[in-house]
């Protein structure tokens, strides 16, 4: 059993099936023993227990980068060796990216309310989240326009690879942006050192999430397949019943 | 090379004969910048402070309405068809059909500039930079674009797709088109460094899009 064995759809659904049950128990342990670390954390001196925010925001943050990534090298995939299974991989992940990016974004402005007295503040971390969650809206948004899936993949894919050389330029020009604006004026954490008490559970967690992210992303991956599979048949359905009736006609 | 150089002359004539469109967006900016004072107010100063972002917001959005130009009316016709599969590499004819349009569409953005910074009270020094920092950035929002606009040519309906996809990534571009022409006017950063940036954007942009649109337009028209 090689990587190569697993682009076929059918070898990639058995095991799939077989993999995705696990898969889930352990993101559901790992997520209860993350949340229980996240909530026996102690409070932090000046932030309070607002701090737990963080153990759902950063993984969230973490994630939303991490799913474009993904999808760029499915986007690779989807051009270079025109694989269906890239094409798969894509456009199931662009939700579930999107999805963690709105909780970044969500959670970031629940924990900025106490912090920073605003719900939202034109903080550049804050900007550049924005304008990556914009991103996956207009690639859902592409997928959605054209009903011909290969052809939506390789716009998809064009726009996904596009995308990965501009967020380091947005993300960039907004830092620039933020501090031509305004000074130091955000409070941030207090520097890179984390105790260890806030360390672990925050560890554990990004784990846990990333762990979700695969079997969201599986799971996504076998229904896109079934999907495409029951449109197919629909349409050699629809194809024999055309037939029929002319034959009938005739 | 000449094949190139009849692309780019055969694009310009088009725009710029009856129905071409390359000159509604200049009429497209002269009205978002009129509009602009009643939304605001006629308050001179406040005008003077905004300005620079009003002019780049007008010059962007003008932009926009005409890149759906750039390749649906060749397409409709079948030329696109020829361009794609003729000698000359995609990618070339689409950085010439670019230029093309940014000469027809984006210069007279630039030449409109000056009037419109007397309608908001800008200096004459205030005006010249916005005017620079346009002629620097409105190449890099043409060769972006054309990503969108190829994309949007390949999936038929796509027009309002092409502003969700095209605006996104248009955010450096503004940010630093604005950020040199604020330098001028208020400061404290010298005009310099964001100026610099710009112009990278802009090159870098001149690499990106063609092969970017030529690589979907590949894929894309079947």
């Amino acid at each position: 059993m090689t990587l190569i064995d697993l682009a076929n759809p059918t070898r990639f659904l058995s095991l799939t099936a077989r993999v995705l049950p696990w898969l889930a128990a352990l993101t559901a342990i790992l997520l209860a023993v993350g949340l229980y670390q996240s909530a026996m954390a102690p409070d932090d001196y000046q932030q309070g227990a607002t701090v737990k925010i963080m153990f759902i925001h950063v993984p969230n943050a973490w994630l939303s980068m991490f799913v474009w990534g993904v999808m760029s090298i499915a986007s690779l995939g989807t051009l270079v060796w025109r694989h269906p299974l890239a094409d798969v991989a894509a456009k199931a992940a662009a939700p579930i990216g999107a999805a963690f990016t709105f909780l970044a974004l969500v959670t970031g402005s629940l924990w900025g309310r106490p912090m920073w007295g605003t719900y939202w503040e034109w903080d550049a971390r804050l900007t550049s989240v924005l304008i990556l969650f914009l991103m996956y809206l207009g690639l859902i948004a592409l997928w959605r326009a054209v009903d011909d899936p290969s052809r939506a993949a390789r716009a998809a894919a064009v726009l996904t690879l596009v995308g990965a050389i501009n967020l380091p330029i947005i993300k960039f020009s907004v830092d620039w942006w933020n501090t031509l604006h305004q000074g130091a004026s955000v409070i941030r954490m207090g520097g890179p050192s984390m105790d260890r008490s806030f360390l672990i559970p925050l560890l554990v967690m990004a784990v846990a999430f990333s762990l979700l992210f695969v079997t969201l992303h599986l799971a996504a991956m076998r229904n896109e397949i079934l999907r495409r599979r029951v449109r197919s048949l629909q349409m050699m359905q629809a194809s024999r019943v055309t037939l029929a009736n002319e034959v009938g006609a005739t | 090379m000449t094949a190139l150089a009849a692309l780019i002359r055969r694009d310009i004539r088009i725009a710029l004969r009856v129905g071409g469109g390359a000159l509604i967006g200049v009429l497209f900016f002269l009205t978002v910048v009129v509009l602009m004072p009643f939304a605001i107010g006629p308050d001179l100063q406040l005008l003077k402070r905004l300005g620079p972002a009003i002019l780049w917001l007008g010059a962007l959005l003008a932009s926009l309405l005409t890149l759906d130009r750039l390749f649906t009316a060749d397409h409709d016709d079948g030329s696109l068809d020829l361009i794609v599969m003729s000698r000359t590499p995609l990618e070339l004819a689409c950085a010439a059909k670019a230029l093309a349009h940014w000469l027809a569409a984006g210069l007279p953005l630039i030449v409109a500039t000056p009037v419109l910074g007397l309608l908001l009270n800008l200096d004459a020094e205030a005006t010249a930079a916005v005017a620079l920092t346009l002629l620097a950035g409105t190449p890099a929002l043409t060769f972006t674009g054309m990503i969108g606009a190829a994309l949007a040519v390949t999936l038929h309906r796509g027009g309002l797709l092409l502003a969700v996809l095209v605006l996104p990534l248009s955010v450096p571009v503004l940010i630093f088109g604005v950020a040199a022409s604020q330098a001028v006017i208020v400061g404290p950063t010298p005009f310099g460094t964001p100026f610099s940036i710009l112009c990278a954007i802009s090159l870098v942009s001149f690499v990106v899009g063609p092969f970017a649109a030529a690589a979907s337009l590949k894929h894309g028209l079947d």
